[in-house]
């Protein structure tokens, strides 16, 4: 038998990215600002969650999807302040795919909502390949991880709109150059918005609230 | 672990594409990998021999073509390989750079009887 070759050109995650279009128009249509959150296990994804929803719930209606590769006491503690909330397992896989997040949609009154926070599964590598359907990718990077995690996951920084600096008020502390690591991700991501945070003490929060509240309010007059 | 999701989609296309030609064999599958896209070969590979084993890209060799990491300068327009702890431009030793290559993840062509 002669080989034939097929010329493909196709991406691997193609079908992703079209789950994750639709994904999109449905959240357009519905003005729901979609926020994929995305960093190492640890950084502060689930403290920004709810920190955020403390400050924000009565005044715009959010929902939560939370990825995890097992358990539920993310969502527990969503669920706790009377928020929406999807918990995806997903079983070992180590980040959240548009596939995914449909199912998720299916269980959350979209109608009635102007804010998802979707949280990733903790992970640097890949989840930044998984496009969702989202507006916006936050990543949270921390103190305690170390100034040099821009250098050794560059993509994840140069595909993020916003990232959190987290833990700020542990600097004294550590040798971690804060203005390095902001030169160092601007220079990978010149659109990058910055923010210094502690979610646990507040500072620097106000900042991060008011922009999340633009953005909102962005997305309901489009 | 996301490899075995990457090798889901990949088989998926490949078998669809054989199909669309008729083809009752898959003998080769080439692949284009950057540095950057986090996939390693031998995991794919592996979940590879695993899924495609009762289909018609059974015993199929994938092959990856790997793609460096290269950065374009946003100044002096230098295209270039970063070191581990510097992506500053070796020209003009400006920061700013784009990634322009080193995020693939595609099938350039899949080989067929």
């Amino acid at each position: 038998m002669t080989v034939k070759v097929i010329t493909v050109g196709e991406d691997i995650l193609g079908a992703n990215e079209e789950k994750a279009r639709a994904n999109k128009s449905r959240l357009d249509s519905r003005g729901v600002l979609t926020i994929n959150i995305m960093s190492s296990p640890g950084a502060g994804k689930t403290s920004l969650i709810l920190s955020t929803i403390k400050h924000m719930k009565e005044k715009v209606k959010i929902a939560v999807i939370e990825g995890d590769v097992a358990s539920s006491m993310d969502a527990d503690k969503i669920n706790e302040m009377g928020i929406p909330v999807v918990q995806i397992n997903t079983a070992g896989g180590c980040h959240l795919d548009a596939n995914m997040v449909e199912s998720a949609l299916n269980g959350l009154p979209l109608e009635d909502t102007d804010l998802l926070f979707i949280e990733n599964v903790g992970n640097l590598i890949c989840p930044n390949a998984f496009v969702l359907g989202e507006d916006k990718r936050v990543m949270i990077s921390s103190l305690p991880e170390g100034d040099d995690k821009p250098y050794k996951y560059p993509a994840m920084f140069a595909d993020s709109d916003v990232v959190l600096l987290n833990k700020i008020d542990l600097q004294p502390h550590l040798d971690f150059n804060v203005d390095g690591f902001k030169k160092t991700v601007a220079g990978l991501n010149p659109d990058v918005i910055i923010f210094s945070v502690s979610c646990k003490t507040g500072v620097g929060m106000e900042a991060w609230f008011a922009w999340l509240e633009s953005a909102v309010k962005g997305k309901k007059n489009r | 672990m996301h490899e075995f999701s990457i090798t889901e989609s990949m088989l998926s296309m490949a078998l669809e594409k054989a199909n669309e030609a008729k083809a009752s064999k898959v003998i080769r599958i080439n692949l284009v990998v950057g540095e950057l896209s986090g996939v390693v070969g031998e995991c794919v590979k592996f979940y590879f021999g695993f899924l495609s084993k009762d289909t018609i890209a059974r015993g199929a060799e994938l092959a990856f073509e790997i793609k460096p990491t290269q950065v374009r300068c946003h100044k002096c327009g230098n295209v270039f390989t970063p070191s581990d702890h510097n992506w500053a431009c070796p020209e003009c030793h400006e920061a700013s750079i784009e990634i322009v290559s080193g995020r693939e993840c595609y099938m350039e062509s899949i080989e067929v009887e």
